[in-house]
């Protein structure tokens, strides 16, 4: 050690006394450790962007592909053969748009679910708050999004499709995607330490979520106030407001946004009290 | 500023050996609770979901649970080097991960003034797609570090690692050796002002674990407060004033390093001197029945000794009571060294002989005709059993005794311990 660190060393910072003892029942989230955790945040982002598709012959465009062909195997059977209506859009464009935001909820869901345990070997030798486990998975999804969303443009500007000034609020909506795929991955992450059912019942969840989702369908199918109500489920909100901000669809998205903003927030805030109530056992159990 | 670093009073861990016995999916879970609602009332009234209550609201019967670590109390001054001793379950680690904030305690509680860094492990996080470069920063802040830390301090990182050829390779290509070195590197330059390391240098050639001993040293002699928890007895001596020793959850002793130290290697043999009562040991592992009741080491003239010399005929003596009748009685002997590690195993079952059924209170003896020991201080761990593979009684370290050198091989040629623990005759010859 070089003399200079030793004179570092020997002044120590203002020091704050920190009681380890046992927690009982709900505990505050703690956001402000998070804060002070963020370059940690950063880096585990990072490390799942920059793994994620290491040792895979076609790379990044794995994020392409996904929603590129479900779109195509969607347009072929309920565009084309089903005749199912599309809201005056053409189909391929009125899937695909639904499809960019709900693969990176979906992919958000799965990483995040599994985050803790895959991550074991951090939670059981080093402290940090857990909280940023499942946020990296969902967040690291981000650039797949972009490229996916780059994909997007080009077939607008094929259709021939120029947005309104209503995209503005996109960053809205892929927000509300992000907040909804975080507080059931928080829900789940947790859940997965003590059932590894959840490895299981996660993509079962996310096939039918999928279709209880107006992706492959309009939401226009549904009558007031049904079309609100559905908006209890989040996505509905994310997959209109995408089309709203970008396509111009004639379903204007207002109560239905707030339906789903209302019920993404429960479910984020019920998912992060949950998660640090049982996070006092992760290391014990996972 | 206070002057105490750390502040441990009346510590407790206690695990359910429910999370020992993990029901990994809901299915187990539901086939353990009907089983148990089956077991628990013939009649049946209880249903289900009361039962479901029942297990959470009375997991705390004695026998669901184990205390890890139970009032542990002790205060750490800033500055200053702690050594953390004791047998393997003695509580050591789960010490550690309570102060480094990985799970939460379940009695009493511990303050900490100043920044904690803990190393349970070195290379932390290190993914072995990421180069050695982005090792160093992804493991650096997984370790509490702020990246201009991390990057102030990289050069000299690199240097200690001796890496820098391969900074931009990824660590999966790297040597184990190169890797565990990279992966210290970095921890070792963490600058938090209270230190947790647990047994990392068990890690690389002994070139390099000499290397972190100094690094240690440094450390220590700078000022910050370290929690050090090793087997190795020699480390623990160098580095540190103080030390505590753990036995089954319990603080056993705390003060003096050398003097913890030396009780830890004697309390394997607690009236020691060749003979000990097994009735009540402390040594007895967890759910053993105590069948073995007294050991006895004994010389070729019959007198008992906890010395001997190398090469010397040993017989060990059991003092047994099977209480129901045993028809086929197994023992085993594991012999250790200082540091806890086991040398080789003697054992009925590999032996010749054949022991009678044993139906009442008896002796067992096992005669060695030549102690193939190298000098050095050993200890025996005991077991009794039978042929069911059924393990009854099991005592670790529950003897300790000395070997002296002397002319093993019969050329006057004396062996001296840094030849190895074991000492084998050979012949040699021409062939070809």
């Amino acid at each position: 050690m070089n003399p200079q660190l030793a004179i570092r060393n020997s002044q120590p910072s203002a020091l704050t006394t920190l009681r380890i003892a046992p927690s009982k029942g709900w505990v505050s989230l703690r956001l402000h450790e998070l804060w002070e955790y963020r370059e940690l945040l950063y880096f585990l982002i990072w490390r799942d962007i920059k793994v994620r598709y290491k040792q895979t012959a076609l790379g990044a465009s794995w994020a392409i592909i996904q929603p590129v062909f479900t779109m195509l195997v969607f347009s072929l059977f309920f565009g084309h053969l089903g005749k199912i209506p599309s809201d005056g859009i053409p189909y391929p464009l009125f899937s695909f748009a639904a499809l960019v935001p709900w693969t990176f909820f979906a992919n958000g869901l799965g990483q995040s679910s599994n985050s803790l345990v895959g991550n074991a070997n951090l939670i059981t030798k080093i402290y940090f708050p857990r909280l940023i486990v499942p946020l990296a998975s969902v967040f690291s999804g981000i650039v797949d999004f972009l490229l996916a969303f780059v994909v997007l443009l080009a077939m607008m500007l094929y259709y021939g499709l120029v947005p309104t000034l209503n995209v503005l609020w996109l960053p809205l909506f892929v927000l509300l995607a992000l907040v909804t795929s975080l507080g059931v991955g928080l829900w789940f992450s947790a859940l997965n330490v003590e059932y590894r059912d959840v490895r299981y019942v996660v993509p079962f969840i996310t096939q039918f979520w999928l279709f209880a989702t107006p992706i492959a369908y309009p939401s226009s199918l549904l009558s007031q106030p049904w079309r609100t109500i559905y908006g209890l489920n989040p996505m509905v909100g994310v997959v209109e407001g995408f089309r709203w901000a970008l396509l111009g669809t004639k379903t204007a998205p207002g109560p239905i946004i707030a339906v789903s903003s209302a019920a993404a927030l429960v479910i984020l805030v019920t998912g992060a009290f949950y998660f640090r109530r049982m996070e006092r056992t992760f290391a014990d159990i996972v | 500023m206070s002057e105490t670093a750390i502040k441990i009073e009346g510590l407790g861990k206690r695990y359910k050996i429910g999370t020992l016995k993990r029901h990994d999916t809901l299915r187990d879970q539901l086939v353990y609770l009907v089983s148990k609602r089956f077991s628990r009332n013939g009649n049946g009234n209880h249903s289900l979901s009361r039962d479901l209550l029942a297990s959470q609201a009375m997991p705390d019967s004695a026998s669901d649970t184990f205390w890890a670590l139970k009032d542990v109390s002790f205060d750490v001054k800033r500055g200053e080097v702690v050594g953390i001793i004791g047998r393997n379950g003695a509580g050591k680690s789960t010490l550690l991960k309570i102060l480094s904030r990985i799970t939460e305690p379940t009695a009493g509680y511990a303050d900490i003034n100043g920044r904690v860094g803990s190393l349970l492990e070195v290379g932390t996080g290190f993914h072995p797609e990421l180069t050695g470069r982005e090792n160093i920063y992804l493991n650096g802040s997984i370790l509490g570090m702020k990246r201009a830390e991390i990057t102030s301090k990289f050069d000299e990182i690199v240097a200690f690692a001796e890496v820098e050829k391969f900074i931009d390779t990824p660590v999966k290509h790297y040597s184990s050796g190169m890797y565990v070195r990279l992966a210290f590197a970095v921890a070792a330059h963490m600058e938090t002002e209270i230190l947790l390391v647990d047994e990392v240098l068990a890690v690389g050639d002994a070139a390099f674990q000499k290397r972190c001993l100094g690094k240690m040293g440094d450390v220590a002699r700078h000022g910050r407060t370290v929690l050090f928890v090793s087997h190795n007895m020699a480390a623990v001596e160098n580095l540190c004033k103080r030390a505590l020793l753990l036995d089954r959850g319990k603080v056993r002793y705390v003060g003096d390093a050398k003097h913890c130290v030396t009780s830890y290697l004697d309390f394997g043999s607690i009236s020691s001197g060749g003979d000990v009562d097994l009735s009540s040991h402390s040594a007895r592992s967890v759910g053993s029945r105590p069948l073995l009741k007294r050991v006895r080491l004994l010389d070729s003239n019959g007198n008992v000794r906890d010395r001997f010399v190398c090469g010397e005929p040993m017989k060990i003596e059991f003092t047994f009571d099977p209480v129901i009748s045993l028809r086929t009685p197994q023992f085993g002997i594991g012999v250790n060294d200082w540091m806890g590690s086991r040398i080789f195993s003697i054992t009925t079952y590999f032996s010749d002989s054949q022991l009678p059924s044993l139906n009442d209170l008896c002796k067992v003896t096992c005669q060695i005709d030549d102690v193939p020991l190298a000098p050095g201080r050993y200890s025996l761990s005991l077991s009794a059993g039978t042929l069911e593979n059924t393990l009854i009684d099991n005592l670790e370290n529950a003897v300790s005794f000395d070997v002296e050198s002397a002319d093993f091989y019969g050329n006057g040629r004396i062996p001296e311990a840094n030849f190895g623990r074991v000492l084998v005759r050979s012949r040699w010859e021409k062939s070809g």
